[in-house]
């Protein structure tokens, strides 16, 4: 017999009190010590609001209604409080620089301690010893804004660690990281489970990226009910993934393109146990087979930028001599690591900064001159948190808002403004107030209300942050639309799949400066341009790699030019 | 660009190294020796002595210029008003009476009241360095530990050193909302009639607004699934031990203090010093 579970969901069901069905319906589920869980799931599903009832800010935070049992450690969750829960699940939220409460990194650490009131010299001494256990210790008095991603990460997971916990729960860890930092955090979550053996439970929709490092069990949530808990091998060989709008690995698709029937006795789950034997022949044959496509006639330079410098403070350049020509109807993504100078290049090119040295051109027109307002009407920005654009409680309002600042006569903005909720799927919502939106649905209202001024370029700012593969495809698949009715389109984002699927060339920029400026499947396959914007190869070029493909970097390439013909098809 | 009001920068003075629970107490202990005492010459000593501090902190003029214009104004209002309500006071105070012009009616400039009135901006002169150099030299959480320390509970102290912290990213939020505003056609500058001002600047507000509570949500479950509130009691990881520096600090305001309330026991034989006698 197996040890008793840490976590036992019975006949479980919760229902918000603000909302009119249940969230989860009928859990039962057994987590027992020293496992390593991955829940997966669409946006939506459940996920988190199984996460909040296991760190109990389920039913102390968000009130609802509870049916079944959900014991932790043998204890009914509902009738502990959320204190004694955090003894024994440590929680690391998804953002961490909103979870940062201390202005240095020992302070942050010792935030439990603190609360606990722990003795002040006791409290730095388990301080550093827990620090060290994460790498931290050297850094104790450094202070969030100067910390990279991973470290913040590292701090985050040394601050629910100094309690002892027994669980360890990670609510979306890679949801702001860049590629190579959530890497990196899936590789320290997957050092401290072996260090600890403390029952790990990780939350999330990216899924290859946490199958970097191996999990026990995989737990897929849909519709607030369990379908599956199975071992990833099985999870990734069946249909269940792409059924419920999660992102299956793309190598893993890559093979099913390939035609060939991916079972689990393959061991699927990680590029490093995957047996090629069956694979290796009609991957080759496949590859071969596609065709080039042909090359599109590219329209004239409709952006240029000529040596860009900008600095914010008169010494740090957050641009250094930037140029890049941009051709009419083009969709290109910016990539790089935080702090690499991709919004502040958005902020210059809209004007909202003034660049110190160089110019940009619209067509052959030098635009220094224009105000922000008048770029407004060349170049859209769309903010990356869509609560930061929205202003008006209803969405007509917000859409004309832009315009109605232009003096716009009212009877020509209707016109206007259904024509744009039309593109972006929203005229059924013409009257409704924005608070009844999606998050997604909130997103394509500011694309909107920029749209409305009929911009020839569109920036956006991680269009997809935050979103399943549904709503992902969603919005891209929108963003596409618009790029085929002329509109050039900008995307600065992390998401390299993005990046590979959509765009078709990629700047990459590093400490202010462009590295390279190149087709997406070159700055994947390229360990050099990698390592120094901070993103991740691509496991297609692994997948490449076993399978003796020489050529790896055309291997990415076909398979993008494939996926993007059986789009193009899908829609006709 | 940089608007860093209020906010504070670690240097390595002999200030700054000082416990925020010290700085607190002495502050507190000199603003009430100077409220006590009406004698100029204690005063003016004060004033000596905290601008000497304020040097001593490496704190730049440029820093605290706006502080202390909205400091000026709110003396230079203080002093009329008080001119206009009780022009009569010195006056009364000092028992004499020497008139220098006469404006009108009840309002003559005497000697009495211009002393009387010249105290007073000292008083205020003196204690507003002292705030300032409290404020730019102890870091939020230390400044929490020390409100806790002198007695206010430690939920209030927090709040008050989170707001301290999240500043700065408010200010940036607000400066991203309002470009993004700007581009969809916002006039902020001047150009804009007061009356649209005012409405534009709602349009800025509302969006930070909602995001801000977004932020208060997240730190607020962090706080939570980290025992914040468990215990009627709390320790703080930034606060200082006390040393010798410390304890000849709180001497030193405390003597200050003692010899004000000595000079209006012993030698003014009341609050006030009087030269007119």
């Amino acid at each position: 017999m197996r040890e008793r579970p840490v976590i036992e969901f019975t006949d479980f069901t919760f229902k918000y009190f603000t909302q009119a069905e249940p969230t989860l319906y009928d859990i039962n589920l057994k987590i027992y010590p020293g496992e390593k869980i991955l829940i997966v799931g669409p946006s939506g599903s459940g996920k988190s609001t199984l996460g909040h009832c296991i760190n109990g800010l389920i039913p102390f935070a968000y009130k609802g209604e509870i049916q079944g049992t959900l014991k932790i450690k043998d204890l009914v969750v509902a009738e502990q409080n959320i204190f004694k829960l955090s003894k024994i699940v440590g929680t690391v939220l998804q953002d961490s620089d909103g979870q940062f409460v201390g202005l240095t990194v020992g302070e942050d650490i010792a935030f439990a301690l603190e609360n606990d009131n722990v003795p002040t010299e006791e409290m730095h001494e388990i301080v550093r010893k827990v620090a060290a256990m994460v790498d931290m210790d050297k850094l104790l008095d450094s202070s969030p804004y100067e910390l990279s991603g991973g470290q913040k990460q590292r701090t985050s997971l040394a601050g629910v660690m100094v309690d002892d916990v027994d669980v360890l729960l990670f609510d979306e860890p890679l949801a702001n990281l860049d590629p190579a930092t959530g890497k990196t955090a899936i590789e320290i979550i997957d050092d401290i489970h072996k260090k600890t053996n403390k029952t790990i439970i990780i939350i999330e929709h990216r899924l290859e990226d946490v199958l970097h490092r191996d999990v026990d069990r995989i737990i897929v949530i849909n519709e607030g009910q369990i379908i599956a808990d199975m071992s990833p091998d099985e999870l990734v060989s069946s249909s269940i993934l792409t059924q419920i709008g999660v992102r299956e690995p793309l190598y893993i698709t890559a093979l099913k393109y390939a035609g060939i029937n991916v079972t689990s006795d393959m061991c699927p789950s990680s590029l490093n146990t995957l047996k090629m034997d069956t694979v290796t022949e009609p991957l080759k044959t496949w590859y071969k087979s596609i065709e080039k496509p042909v090359k599109e006639e590219k329209g004239p330079v409709i952006l240029t930028a000529e040596n860009l410098t900008f600095s914010y403070d008169g010494k740090r350049k957050a641009l250094d001599n930037v140029s890049f020509k941009i051709h009419e109807g083009e969709m290109i993504s910016i990539v790089g690591r935080n702090g690499a100078g991709k919004s502040t290049l958005s902020k210059v090119l809209c004007g909202f900064e003034q660049q110190d040295s160089g110019s940009i051109y619209y067509y052959a027109e030098d635009i220094r001159d224009r105000s922000i307002k008048e770029r407004a009407e060349i170049i859209g920005l769309v903010m990356q948190n869509p609560n930061q654009m929205i202003s008006k409680a209803m969405i007509y309002d917000e859409v004309a808002l832009g315009l109605r600042l232009r003096n716009v006569p009212e009877d020509e903005i209707r016109p206007r403004v259904q024509k744009v909720l039309e593109i972006c799927g929203l005229s059924p919502f013409i009257d409704w107030p924005v608070s009844a939106l999606s998050f997604g649905q909130k997103k394509r209202v500011t694309i909107a209300s920029i749209l409305v001024l009929n911009p020839k370029i569109i920036i956006l700012d991680e269009p997809t942050a935050g979103q399943d593969y549904y709503h992902y495809t969603e919005i891209m698949n929108f963003l596409e639309k618009l790029n085929k009715m002329g509109v050039t389109i900008i995307l600065i984002t992390h998401d390299m799949h993005l990046m590979l699927e959509y765009t078709p060339r990629a700047i990459v920029m590093s400490d202010g400066e462009i590295l390279a400026d190149t087709s997406a499947s070159v700055v994947l396959t390229d360990s050099r341009l990698i390592e120094e914007a901070n993103l991740k190869e691509t496991s297609l070029y692994y997948l490449a790699e076993k399978a003796n493909i020489e050529d790896r970097t055309a291997f990415v390439q076909r398979f993008i030019d494939y996926e993007r013909e059986l789009r193009k098809n899908n829609e006709t | 660009m940089k608007l860093k009001l209020f906010s504070y920068n670690f240097l390595d003075t002999p200030i700054h190294r000082l416990s925020g629970l010290t700085k607190l107490v002495s502050f507190l202990v000199l603003t009430f020796a100077v409220m006590y005492s009406y004698d100029i010459r204690f005063i003016l000593f004060v004033t000596i002595f905290s601008v000497i501090i304020l040097k001593v902190a490496k704190i730049k003029y440029s820093q605290i210029r706006l502080m202390i214009i909205y400091v000026l104004i709110f003396i230079a209002i203080n002093f009329v008003l008080t001119f206009l309500f009780a022009p009569e006071y010195g006056v009364e105070l000092y028992g004499t009476r020497h008139e220098l012009f006469r404006i009108f009616g009840r309002y003559n400039v005497t000697l009495e009241q211009l002393f009387y009135q010249i105290t007073k901006v000292f008083k205020y002169g003196s204690v507003i360095p002292l705030g300032i150099v409290f404020l730019l030299t102890t870091d939020p959480s230390e400044f929490a530990a020390s409100l806790n320390g002198v007695g206010v509970p430690y939920k209030v102290a927090y709040a008050v050193s989170l707001t301290l912290r999240y500043f700065p990213e408010i200010q940036r939020d607000y400066r991203n909302i309002s470009q993004a505003q700007q581009a969809r056609g916002l006039e902020m500058s001047k150009k804009a009639k007061f009356a649209d001002r005012f409405k534009n600047a709602l349009m800025i507000i509302i969006p930070l607004i909602f995001s801000t509570i977004e932020r208060v949500e997240y730190i607020s479950n962090a706080m939570d699934l980290r025992g914040f509130g468990k215990l009627k009691k709390r320790t703080w990881y930034s606060k200082k031990k006390l040393t010798t520096s410390d304890y000849i600090a709180i001497l030193a305001s405390v003597l200050i203090f003692a010899v004000s309330v000595l000079i209006s026991v012993f030698i003014n034989g009341s609050r006030f010093y009087n030269p007119f006698i």
